[in-house]
Order: C-alpha cells, then sequence, then structure tokens
C-alpha cells in the first residue's frame, strides 16, 4: 500500500511517556497496566456483536433452512414486493424471492417455501393474492385436503385475485345510480311525492264523518246511494229467500217436479230396453241379408262360367248352321245371269 | 450579512471560498492519509498496539455503558409509544417493524455517532489542536518518531471503533428490549419477531445500515482531527473544536441524508 509521507520510524527507544503522547492522554490513563488486555476484550466483544448480529439477520431471513420453490402466476402483480410473506391460516410459511415479467405478460411470483413447511401446500391447493383497503398485499393459500398428494417442487400455479378495492369504482357507480334514484325519488315533484300527497288527501278524507266510503267514491251523494243500494239489496234478498223455499217445496216436495221426473225417467229406462231387444233383432235380421249377399255375389261369379259356356254353344250353333247352309242341295241360286 | 450594510466585496467572498475549499480539500487529504495509514498493519504491531488500546479502552469503555444504558431507557420508552399508538389505531401488526426501522436502523446509528463526537473524538481534536501549537508534532519528528502514527492514527480508529461497538451494541439491546415490550417473556413471539426482524432487514437495507454507520464513525473519528490538523494556526487559537462540531455536522446530515434517500426513495 502506498502510503503517505510520513516521518521514518523512531530509531530511538521510546519512553512511556512520549509513547502516550505527552500531554495527549491523561497521566492515569497512560500508566494503566490493564489497558490492553481491555481493549483485546472490547474487541472481541465488538466481534462477537457483529457476527452475531449478521448470522441472526442471516438466520431470520431464512438463509439457513432447505426451501422449496413455487412460481405462483398472477395477472397483476401490483402490491407484491420481495421478501413478503406467504401465508397459510394466518401463518408465514414462505417468502417471495422474486417478480418477473413472463413472457405471455402475466407476473411470475417466485416463492420460497421451507421444506418444514412445504406439507402445507397440496396439489389441490389454492391461492389467492389480496388487496386489503388499509396495509399491504397478502399472498395466501388455502389447502381443503390436507390428504391430497403435496405440492412437487416448482410447482406453477394460478393465483386468484381476491381484491377487495378493485371493487370500489363498481361500487361507487352502482351507489351514484342508486342515490341518483333516490334523488329522483324523493324530489318535490317526483311520483312518489304526488302518491304521497294523495294519500294525505285520502287520509284526510277519511277523517270526515262520511268515512272511507265518501272517500272511495267521491262524495256524500254517492255513499249515500250505496248505503240506499244496500238496504234495498237486503229487501231484494229476504224475497229471495221467501223464493227459494217456495221453489223448493214445488220442486223437491211430495206433488213437486222431482217425483215426476223420476217416473218419467223409469218410464224411458223401459222404453230403452225394447228399443235393445228390437236392435237385437234388427241385428239378426241384417246377418240374415248379409248371408243373402254373399250367396247372390257367388251365384253372379257362377253366372260369369255360365255365360261364356252358353256364349260357346252359340257360336258352335252357328257354325253348324252356316255349314249346313253351306251344304244344304236347294241352296240359294248363287249363279250370277247376264241380262 | 449586517442588513443594511454594505455589500461584501466580490474578492473577499472569492478569498472566503476558496479558503473553505482549501480546509475541506485538506481535510480530506488528511482523512485519506490516516485510512492508508490504518490500512497498514505497522500500525496495530509493536509498540503501536498500547497506543491505539489506550485510545480504543479511552474511548469506548466510559461511553458504553452509558450509551447503552440511555439507549434501552429511550428504546424502552420509544418501543412502548409506537406499540400503544399502534395498537389503538388497529395497526399492531407493524409496529414491530416500525420499532425496528426507526430505532435500530435510523435513531440508534445517529446517536451512538453523536455520544462518541462529544465525549471522544471532539476532546481528541482539541487535543491534537493543542499538540499542534506547542509544537509537539515538531519535536516529535526530530526525535525521529512517526507523529501521524503514534497520535493520530490510534486516535482515528479508536473512534471509529468507539461508535461501531456502541451503535451494535445498543441495537441488540433495542432489538431485546422491543421484543420484550411486545411479547414479555413468552418465548413462543420468537419465530414470529425473527421474520419481523429479517423482513425489515433485506440485503439492500441491511448494507445501507452497514455503510451508514461506517460513514458515521468515519465523520466521527475522522473530521475533528482533520479539521484541527488543516486549520490555519489563526483559526485552531479562534476555536477548533467549534470548527470540527461544525464540519462534523455537515459530514453526518449529508451522511443521514443519503441513506434516508437510498432507503425510502
Amino acid at each position: 500500500m502506498d502510503e503517505p509521507a510520513t516521518p521514518a520510524p523512531p530509531a530511538v527507544p521510546v519512553t512511556p511517556a512520549a509513547a502516550a503522547g505527552g500531554a495527549a492522554l491523561p497521566p492515569e490513563l497512560a500508566q494503566q497496566p490493564r489497558a490492553e488486555a481491555k481493549a483485546t476484550m472490547l474487541l472481541l466483544m465488538m466481534l462477537l456483536l457483529v457476527a452475531g448480529s449478521i448470522v441472526f439477520v442471516l438466520y431470520a431471513r431464512g438463509a439457513f433452512e432447505p426451501t422449496q420453490q413455487l412460481v405462483l402466476v398472477a395477472e397483476d402483480s401490483e402490491g407484491v414486493v420481495v421478501g413478503m410473506d406467504l401465508t397459510f391460516s394466518g401463518f408465514p410459511i414462505g417468502r417471495v424471492r422474486r417478480i418477473e415479467l413472463a413472457p405471455d405478460g402475466n407476473a411470475r411470483i417466485v416463492i420460497d417455501v421451507p421444506r418444514k413447511d412445504a406439507h402445507w401446500l397440496r396439489t389441490s391447493s389454492v391461492f389467492t393474492l389480496v388487496r386489503g383497503l388499509v396495509g399491504n398485499t397478502s399472498i395466501r393459500a388455502y389447502s381443503g385436503i390436507l390428504t391430497d398428494p403435496p405440492l412437487p417442487a416448482g410447482a406453477e400455479r394460478k393465483v386468484l385475485p381476491g381484491d377487495a378495492t378493485a371493487e370500489i369504482p363498481q361500487l361507487v357507480s352502482s351507489m351514484k345510480d342508486l342515490v341518483q334514484n333516490l334523488t329522483r325519488l324523493t324530489a318535490a315533484d317526483s311520483a312518489l311525492a304526488g302518491t304521497l300527497d294523495n294519500v294525505q288527501a285520502l287520509t284526510q278524507k277519511f277523517n270526515t264523518p262520511a268515512g272511507p266510503m265518501a272517500a272511495l267514491l267521491g262524495g256524500e251523494a254517492e255513499a249515500r246511494k250505496i248505503s240506499q243500494l244496500l238496504d234495498r239489496s237486503n229487501a231484494l234478498l229476504a224475497r229471495l229467500d221467501g223464493l227459494t223455499a217456495k221453489a223448493d217445496t214445488q220442486v223437491f216436495g211430495q206433488q213437486g217436479l222431482m217425483q215426476d221426473t223420476q217416473a218419467t225417467v223409469k218410464q224411458l229406462n223401459a222404453l230403452l230396453g225394447e228399443a235393445r231387444s228390437s236392435l237385437q233383432k234388427v241385428d239378426g235380421v241384417l246377418a240374415e241379408a248379409q248371408a243373402v249377399a254373399a250367396n247372390a255375389r257367388v251365384a253372379t261369379t257362377d253366372l260369369g262360367a255360365l255365360r261364356a259356356e252358353v256364349e260357346a254353344s252359340l257360336r258352335k250353333v252357328e257354325q253348324l248352321v252356316n255349314e249346313v247352309n253351306r251344304r244344304w242341295p236347294f241352296a240359294r241360286d248363287t249363279e250370277l245371269k247376264l241380262p | 450579512m449586517i442588513p443594511g450594510g454594505p455589500p461584501p466585496h466580490p474578492h473577499r467572498v472569492r478569498a472566503a471560498l476558496s479558503r473553505g475549499l482549501g480546509q475541506w480539500w485538506r481535510m480530506l487529504r488528511f482523512g485519506a492519509q490516516m485510512l492508508t495509514l490504518a490500512g497498514s498493519h505497522r500500525s496495530y504491531r509493536g509498540e503501536q498496539w498500547p497506543l491505539l488500546a489506550q485510545q480504543i479502552v479511552r474511548a469506548t469503555l466510559p461511553n458504553l455503558w452509558w450509551f447503552v444504558l440511555l439507549a434501552a431507557l429511550a428504546s424502552l420508552v420509544i418501543t412502548r409509544i409506537v406499540v400503544v399508538t399502534a395498537i389503538s389505531y388497529g395497526l399492531s401488526r407493524y409496529a414491530l417493524e416500525m420499532v425496528v426501522r426507526v430505532l435500530v436502523l435510523e435513531l440508534i446509528p445517529l446517536a451512538a455517532a453523536f455520544f462518541v463526537a462529544i465525549r471522544y473524538a471532539l476532546p481528541a481534536g482539541t487535543d491534537i489542536a493543542t499538540m499542534r501549537a506547542r509544537g509537539v508534532f515538531e519535536a516529535q519528528q526530530a526525535q525521529g518518531l512517526d507523529s501521524a502514527r503514534r497520535e493520530l492514527v490510534p486516535r482515528v480508529l479508536a473512534g471509529i471503533f468507539a461508535v461501531l461497538t456502541l451503535a451494535a451494541a445498543s441495537g441488540v439491546v433495542a432489538l431485546l428490549l422491543a421484543y420484550v415490550v411486545v411479547h414479555g417473556f413468552s418465548p413462543w413471539g420468537l419465530p414470529g419477531y425473527t421474520r419481523t426482524v429479517g423482513h425489515v432487514l433485506s440485503p439492500a437495507v441491511a448494507l445501507v445500515f452497514l455503510l451508514k454507520t461506517l460513514f458515521f464513525s468515519l465523520a466521527v473519528a475522522l473530521v475533528p482531527p482533520a479539521s484541527a490538523m488543516a486549520d490555519s494556526a489563526r483559526a485552531a487559537r479562534s476555536g477548533p473544536e467549534l470548527q470540527g462540531l461544525f464540519r462534523m455536522l455537515a459530514a453526518m446530515v449529508l451522511i443521514e441524508l443519503g441513506s434516508l434517500m437510498v432507503n425510502y426513495i
């Protein structure tokens, strides 16, 4: 190493007073014999503290435990930072090592899972990326069936977004619509306000002596008409009662219509029985007629053959007559006489 | 500048500027020389070791217990305040992280540097200025002694060592106390606590923390002696402690700002 230009090291022996730098050091310290031992102890303590702290930090960052890798693929890695925890049932079981952009545009979140905690992750495990309203984003694992095969090292899984804030714009929009509708409903000139006014007017009319009837029918005169109508209806009903009693007697009484009807029905039954026997006889006649018709059909067939035979006989008779005519001696004079 | 008074002459401004820059340049050169000497094994061997041991004991031992005690008290109070506040806002899971960040990473190194500066480095700078004024260095050089290695290097190394030791010891104590305040004396919070500490101390943050503490210790150990050696004789007579304090504060503010920018921007 290139040292600065300083005077050469002392060639003469140096006294302790001179070594202490004259007035620079207090005499009591300069004469303290155990200063070197104390300094050595301080150096050792310092080394111990620094080495212990470094080992602790390395241990805390999981440098000494074997891990396996898990890759989560997310559409959006916003809120995910290196060093973030992967939690299972609220316990951290992994740590984000790095985040990278895949060629297909998705974010790949590479997570180191210590092997001693890897058994919580199964092939059927589901991973969610939740962004809270307050606080940081968290990655959670859910293993519904712990008897499934364990997740292999280097497995790649899709992470499901569970974003609470993503719903907010939609919620705000819906809320705005709702508030607008409410405002429109509760406006002074709205239909609801008119309806309420009408209801108020109606209830005021209910409080009048004519009561709800007048309110419903539009006036006291109408209400009175309804009342009269009801009275007359009552009277009519009383008369109808009497009429019904008389009709009952005439229809269902001893000499009533119903008795005659029953007798008539009995007679009709007897007539129907006779008609049925007549029809059976007609049935027999028809069967016989059918047989006659069948015989006639057979006879008609035979007539065809008979006719053929008669035609053949007639043809033979004609031939015979022709032959007799040719051979007959006093046949007609067929000679031609010239004038 | 006095309001309403005559404006300073341009030549004077330029002269003051060049003088200030010259002093900073001399301080930088002094720091480089000291670090070069500190890198040489001859600064730790032979007759150098007793000198260095004395300075280390003088810089560290009286300050260590006091500072650790004060840091423990401050840690206890601050941790309690942060935890109670965080719980009242329903943010208790972030309390420990915040304690580690604020206390161990930011406050303790700064406090250790100030403590060593006030209790050791500034008086050491005054000692050097006094020795320089008395002509001790010239006398030693006349005797053929390496005055820089004998007088300056042990003080610089002791200052660096004191800041690092105080920061490390009080940082460990603050971490232990934070655990006790949050979890009590139960051992069941250890895995979660360890994980939180590991989460906060990511490689980048840990590196910035180490570099910051190292630069603090360098600023505290180098600036007061450098200021004492770089100033002119007239300036040295007019108050070397004040000059050293101002320059050291400026250096520490720059280091702190740099570390904050790297960590949080």
